[in-house]
C-alpha cells in the first residue's frame, strides 16, 4: 500500500541523501518526494509517498526520525489531509494533430471539466497546470490519451500532505497543545488493519 | 582537564588546537589514531594537550580499539584518522560500532575545502561512504565549526539509543584560527525522543500480562548495559522468580552464576534456554533486537507467548517479531516505573520444570570429556574461567572475543557475572576484533587482566597490533584458539556442504616465533593439563603474553540451530560421550 509521509528537516546540504538512503536501506520504494521550505527558519518540508507494507509505517515512520537531521515525522495515510500535486502537461494542438484544428477548443472543454488552466499557447501546441489530487491529475491525462490527444510532456511535482484542522506544529505550539512528536506516543504499536479508505481516492476541489 | 580548557578560554586557536580543546573538555584521555598527510596539523596541535594518543598499524585497529575502549569503560571511544585511505580503512570499525550500538566519535582529516570533489591526492568521499555505517557524520569545513560539531557529536554518539559519529574535517578548517569558547560551542538539547515514555495504557497492559503469566521468560539483553539497569533486572526477575536467558551481548549484563540466570539463547544456545523460550508464555525482552540468530526461524519463534518488548529504539518494535506491548523508552526508567506496581510472585513450578530438562541437558557434554590427551578448545576457555575464579579475579578478567568457533565457546563456557567483562563484536561478526579491541579494553580498565580470545584465523587478520601492545607496554594476555581451520566456516561445511572445504583449510605462522618477534614471551600448549599452568604464568606476569593452543581440528560447536530451522530443532553434538552436565 502506498504510505505518506511529512517530515520536518534541516535545510541542510546532504539532507535530502540522508533521506533517501534510508528508503533504499530499507529496500522501500519512494513513489513520490517534494521538498521545500516550511513555515520554520532553517527547516524543510518534505512530503514522501512509498510503497510499503501495510505494517511498515511504524518503522519507516521512526526510522526516519531516527536521523539526526529530522525535527519531526508524521503520517497521514490514514488521517484526514489534504493531498495535492501540481502537473503541467504539454498536449500536441496543431493543424497536423490528430483533431486537426479543433483540438484546441476541444482541449479548452477538457481542461474547464477538470478544473485545469491553461498556461501556455503555441502554434502546435497547449500547455495545461492542474492542481489537484493524483487520481484526478490522472484522470485528465487518461482522458486525453484515450481521446487520441498528442501528450508531450507531462511534469508532476508529486503528492504534497497537510493534516486538516489545527495541526501546524506553530499552532499548536502556540496553544501550549501537544505538538505532533508528543502525539506519537498515542499511535498503535502494533500495525492496524487496513480498512480505513484510501485518502488518495478522496475527490474534492 | 578543565584547567586546561579555563586557561584558553575566549583566546584564539587555531582549528587543530581546538579539536584538541574541545576533546578535552569532553573528558577525552586517550585517542587511537594514525597520522598522515591531510590531519597533520592535528597532529601537530596534539603536544600542547593532554591527551594520551595510541599510534596503531592499522586505521581499522583505531576504530576497534576506540569500540573496545567504549565497550569497557561506557565512555564515548576516539579513534582518527587521515583522508582517503586513512578515513576508509576505518569502515570496518565504524560498521561493528553501528550494529552493536557502541558510542564512538571518529575524527578524519580530509582535504582542503577548495580542492573538495576534485579528486584531490588522498581525497574520498567520507561522509558519503559512512552513511549507512555511523548514526551521523558531519563535514566542517570552517575553524569556527569546530568545536560545536565535536561537542554535537559527542551527544549525538551517547544520546537514546548509542552510535559511531564520524566527523571530516578539512585540511584549511584546521589551519584556520578563530576565538574558543567550550561553553558557547555546546550542543542544542537533544531532540526530544518522541515515544520515550511509556504511555500508561501501555503499562498496565503489560502487568496484567505478567501477572497472568504462569511461563514467562526474560530475554536480555545489551540494552541492560547500556542503560545501567543491571540491579533493576535483578530485582525484577527475583521479584517475580523469572528466569533470564541471554543474548551474547547481554551476557554479564545478568549474572551467570545467579540461580535464575539460564545462559545465552540463540543459534548456539543450550537446549533448555531456545526450549524454555519456546514454551514459555510471556517473553519479556529487555533492551534487546530479536536478531536472527536469536530468533531461529520466525514463524514457528516462541508461538505460544505473548511479547513484551522494552526498547529505546522505536524503529525495532516489530521489526522482526511482532510484539503485543512495547514500552518505549529507558530500560532502567521503565523498569524502576513497572517494579512498584508488580506483586511478588513465587510461583516455582515453570522453574523447576526448566530445572529438570536442564539436568537431562547433554549439550555441556565436552566441559566433561575426559583428558584422553586431546585439547578442546572449550576446555581451554572453561580453564581460563576456572583459573580466574580460582584465584578470585573472576569479575576482574575482561574477556575480548573475536568471531567465529571460539566466540561460541566462549559464550557457553566461560561465566560472566559482572557487566563489561565480555568485549565482542555480535552484530556485525567482525574478524580481526579481538586484538585491536583488546588494546582499547586495557587502556580503558588498565587493572584488569584482559585476555583476548581468537581464533587463527582472526588473529592474523590483525596480528600488526602486536607491535601496537608491546610500544604502549600493555600486560595483554593473548590465547589463539589453533585448529588450523576458519573453524565456523568449516562447521557449516561440513553441516550443509557436504563436507567441502573450500578454502577453510588456514595455514598460519609460528605464533610463538611471531610473539617472539615482537618481545612477546610466548608458548605452545597441546596437553590439558598444561593449560592451567600456563594461564596463571601469563595472568600473574606483568608482560603480554600469548599462547598458541593447538586443539582439536574438526570439532564443532553445538548445540546449532540450522539457519531456518525453528528455535527447539537444535542439532545435538554427534555422540555425546557424557549424559549429564556437572552443572
Amino acid at each position: 500500500m502506498l504510505h505518506t509521509f511529512i517530515a520536518l528537516v534541516d535545510d541542510k546540504p546532504g539532507v535530502l541523501t540522508r533521506v533517501a538512503s534510508l528508503f533504499r536501506r530499507l529496500s522501500v520504494n519512494i513513489v513520490s518526494l517534494t521538498v521545500g521550505e516550511s513555515e520554520r527558519d532553517g527547516v524543510s518540508r518534505m512530503t514522501i509517498v512509498c510503497e510499503g507494507a501495510e505494517n511498515a509505517a511504524d518503522r519507516i515512520r521512526a526510522s526516519l526520525y531516527k536521523l539526526e537531521v529530522t525535527r519531526d515525522v508524521d503520517e497521514v495515510s490514514r488521517a484526514e489531509a489534504v493531498i495535492r500535486e501540481l502537473c503541467l502537461i504539454k498536449v500536441g494542438a496543431g493543424p497536423d494533430s490528430p483533431h486537426g484544428v479543433h483540438s484546441r477548443t476541444q482541449i479548452f472543454e477538457l481542461a474547464q471539466v477538470f478544473r485545469a488552466r491553461v498556461v501556455d499557447l503555441a502554434p502546435e501546441s497547449i500547455m495545461l497546470e492542474m492542481t489537484g489530487s493524483a487520481s484526478k491529475i490522472e484522470g485528465l491525462l487518461q482522458v486525453l490519451r484515450e481521446s487520441n490527444y498528442d501528450v508531450l510532456e507531462v511534469s508532476r511535482t508529486g503528492r504534497m500532505a497537510m493534516r486538516r484542522g489545527h495541526h501546524t506544529s506553530k499552532v499548536l505550539k502556540a496553544l501550549g497543545t501537544k505538538t505532533a512528536a508528543d502525539q506519537a506516543v498515542a499511535y498503535p504499536v502494533r500495525p492496524e488493519e487496513d480498512d480505513l479508505p484510501n485518502p488518495f481516492q478522496e475527490d474534492e476541489t | 582537564m578543565t584547567d586546561t580548557i579555563d586557561a584558553i578560554r575566549n583566546t584564539t586557536l587555531t582549528g587543530s588546537e581546538i579539536l584538541w580543546a574541545t576533546l578535552v573538555g569532553e573528558g577525552v584521555s586517550t585517542v587511537f589514531g594514525y597520522p598522515g598527510g591531510a590531519i597533520l596539523p592535528i597532529y601537530d596541535a596534539l603536544r600542547k594537550f593532554p591527551i594520551h594518543h595510541v599510534l596503531v598499524r592499522h586505521e581499522q585497529g583505531a576504530s576497534h580499539m576506540a569500540d573496545g575502549y567504549a565497550r569497557t569503560s561506557g565512555k564515548v571511544g576516539v579513534c582518527m584518522a587521515t583522508s582517503g585511505p586513512g578515513a576508509t580503512n576505518l569502515v570496518t570499525g565504524l560498521a561493528t560500532a553501528m550494529l552493536d550500538s557502541i558510542p564512538m566519535v571518529a575524527i578524519t582529516g580530509q582535504v582542503s575545502s577548495k580542492v573538495l570533489g576534485s579528486d584531490a591526492f588522498q581525497e574520498v568521499d567520507i561522509t558519503g561512504i559512512t552513511l549507512p555505517v555511523t548514526k551521523h557524520n558531519f563535514l566542517v569545513t570552517r575553524a569556527e565549526d569546530i568545536a560545536p560539531t565535536v561537542r554535537l557529536a559527542f551527544q549525538i554518539a551517547q544520546d537514546g539509543r548509542p552510535g559511531p559519529v564520524l566527523v571530516d574535517i578539512t585540511k584549511d578548517a584546521q589551519q584556520a584560527s578563530c576565538i574558543f569558547n567550550f561553553e558557547d560551542a555546546a550542543p542544542p538539547p537533544a531532540r526530544p525522543h518522541p515515544m520515550l515514555r511509556a504511555e500508561s495504557g501501555a503499562i498496565l497492559q503489560a502487568i496484567e500480562l505478567i501477572k497472568k503469566a504462569k511461563k514467562p521468560v526474560i530475554l536480555a539483553g545489551h540494552g541492560i548495559n547500556q542503560s545501567g539497569a543491571e540491579a533493576e533486572v535483578i530485582a525484577f526477575a527475583e521479584r517475580m522468580h523469572i528466569p533470564v536467558a541471554s543474548t551474547l551481548l547481554g551476557l554479564g549484563s545478568f549474572p551467570a552464576s545467579h540461580p535464575l540466570s539460564l545462559g545465552m539463547m540463540g543459534m548456539h544456545g543450550e537446549s533448555w534456554v531456545n526450549n524454555a523460550i519456546q514454551e514459555a508464555d510471556l517473553l519479556l525482552a529487555f533492551g534487546m533486537r530479536f536478531d536472527d540468530r536469536v530468533t531461529g526461524n520466525l514463524a514457528s519463534y516462541a508461538q505460544n507467548a505473548k511479547k513484551i518488548h522494552i526498547e529505546i529504539d522505536p524503529s525495532e518494535i516489530n521489526k522482526n517479531v511482532k510484539v503485543d506491548v512495547a514500552l518505549i523508552g529507558d530500560l532502567r526508567e521503565v523498569l524502576l516505573t513497572l517494579l512498584p506496581m508488580l506483586p511478588a510472585s513465587s510461583d516455582a513450578a515453570w522453574l523447576k520444570q526448566i530445572n529438570a530438562s536442564k539436568g537431562q541437558a547433554a549439550v555441556r557434554d565436552i566441559v566433561n570429556l575426559p583428558d584422553n590427551g586431546h585439547l578442546y578448545a572449550a576446555h581451554v576457555i572453561h580453564d581460563i574461567w576456572r583459573e580466574a575464579v580460582a584465584a578470585g579475579r573472576e569479575t576482574e578478567t575482561i574477556i575480548v572475543t573475536d568471531v567465529g568457533q571460539h566466540q561460541m565457546w566462549e559464550a557457553q563456557y566461560f561465566r560472566h557475572n559482572a557487566p563489561r567483562t565480555l568485549v565482542t563484536s555480535g552484530g556485525l561478526g567482525t574478524m580481526g576484533f579481538a586484538l585491536p579491541a583488546a588494546i582499547g579494553a586495557k587502556m580503558a580498565a588498565p587493572e584488569k587482566d584482559v585476555w583476548v580470545i581468537a581464533g587463527d584465523g582472526g588473529f592474523q587478520m590483525t596480528a600488526a597490533e602486536l607491535s601496537t601492545i608491546v610500544q604502549e607496554k600493555l600486560h595483554i594476555n593473548i590465547a589463539v584458539i589453533n585448529n588450523g581451520f576458519l573453524g565456523m566456516v568449516r562447521q557449516w561445511q561440513e553441516a550443509f556442504y557436504d563436507k567441502n572445504y573450500s578454502c577453510s583449510p588456514i595455514l598460519s605462522p609460528d605464533f610463538v616465533k611471531l610473539a617472539d618477534a615482537h618481545g612477546i614471551p610466548a608458548a605452545h600448549i597441546t596437553q590439558r593439563k598444561e593449560v592451567t599452568p600456563i594461564v596463571t604464568k601469563a595472568r600473574t606476569g606483568s608482560t603480554p603474553f600469548l599462547i598458541n593452543f593447538s586443539v582439536e581440528k574438526e570439532d564443532g560447536v553445538y548445540p546449532m540451530i540450522a539457519p531456518g530451522s525453528a528455535l527447539h530443532e537444535m542439532v545435538r553434538r554427534p555422540n555425546p560421550l557424557i549424559e549429564t552436565a556437572e552443572d
